[in-house]
């Protein structure tokens, strides 16, 4: 499309409306998707790292203060995109629309992730 | 194979054979060139065909990846790539991730990219890293599996 002479207004959306859990929770899927998936790269040169000999180098690292860092929030990140994808399922399928249905699903998400995150990393840690 | 009754727009009537083609157009609109020139659908089923798949991988690697990064240490973590339990789920786990990131990215690149020619850009650098990252990851897999 040839671009036009003069830019045209958009009509005011975020200073207008206000976001609840469902637009929240998916702008957080996309952002969660996309925090991950720059966790797979490391996952990634992990393996690369690895397989060339240095896992050692690579568990040292992986320890760190910023290592761990990483790891929980891509661990959270993961807990919460999984769950949420498997209400996008549901919602594919046609199922659980209803606006209270969608926030008490939201809130479920929500709180699963935190206790699943918080549950890996003290089973993790605990050992 | 059958006959197709139809009405042109001057109101007169019109008799074709049915080729049994499964496409929702009329043989009349694709010769007219109507309707979309893109398909969507292949991309939304294997997101979801990919997320299925992750759901079970993504119970795996917390299950099994986490504790040998975490806890045992880097002589059991590379041990472990020897067996096939490792390996294998973790080649999946690799095919996967990237494909469903991929068309993830994709859907990221056509919304917040404006012009044709960077979203063109965008999503084949997208695709491209993701096959690149999918292959060298499963390669080094590999190599360390067939370390034993």
């Amino acid at each position: 499309m040839p671009k036009p002479s003069h830019a045209r207004p958009l009509s005011p959306h975020l200073q207008v409306y206000r976001m609840g859990l469902p637009a929240t929770l998916s702008i957080l899927h996309r952002l969660t998707g996309m925090v991950l998936y720059g966790g797979c790269v490391l996952w990634a040169m992990v393996l690369v790292g690895m397989c060339l000999g240095s896992s050692a180098a690579v568990y040292a690292i992986l320890h760190t203060p910023l290592g761990y860092v990483v790891s929980m929030a891509w661990v959270g990140a993961l807990y919460y995109h999984l769950l949420n994808g498997i209400r996008h399922l549901f919602w594919d399928v046609g199922k659980g629309f209803e606006l209270s249905q969608a926030y008490l699903s939201g809130w479920l998400v929500v709180g699963f992730t935190l206790l699943l995150t918080a549950g890996t990393w003290g089973w993790l840690l605990a050992v | 194979m059958g006959l197709a009754f139809g009405r042109l727009g001057s109101g007169r009537l019109f008799i074709m054979q049915h080729t049994g083609s499964d496409s929702f157009r009329s043989p009349l609109g694709q010769a007219r060139g109507l309707g979309s020139s893109k398909s969507g659908v292949s991309h939304w089923w294997f997101q979801r065909l990919t997320a299925v798949c992750l759901v079970p991988l993504t119970v795996w690697f917390v299950v099994w990846m986490l504790p040998l990064f975490f806890q045992a240490g880097p002589d059991a973590l590379m041990a472990a790539f020897q067996g096939l339990e490792v390996a294998g789920p973790a080649m999946l786990w690799n095919i996967c991730v990237f494909y469903h990131g991929a068309l993830g990215l994709q859907v990221i690149v056509e919304d917040y990219i404006p012009s044709e020619f960077g979203k063109m850009v965008g999503i084949m650098l997208v695709k491209g890293l993701s096959v690149a990252l999918m292959v060298v990851g499963n390669l080094a897999i590999l190599k360390l599996f067939l370390m034993r």
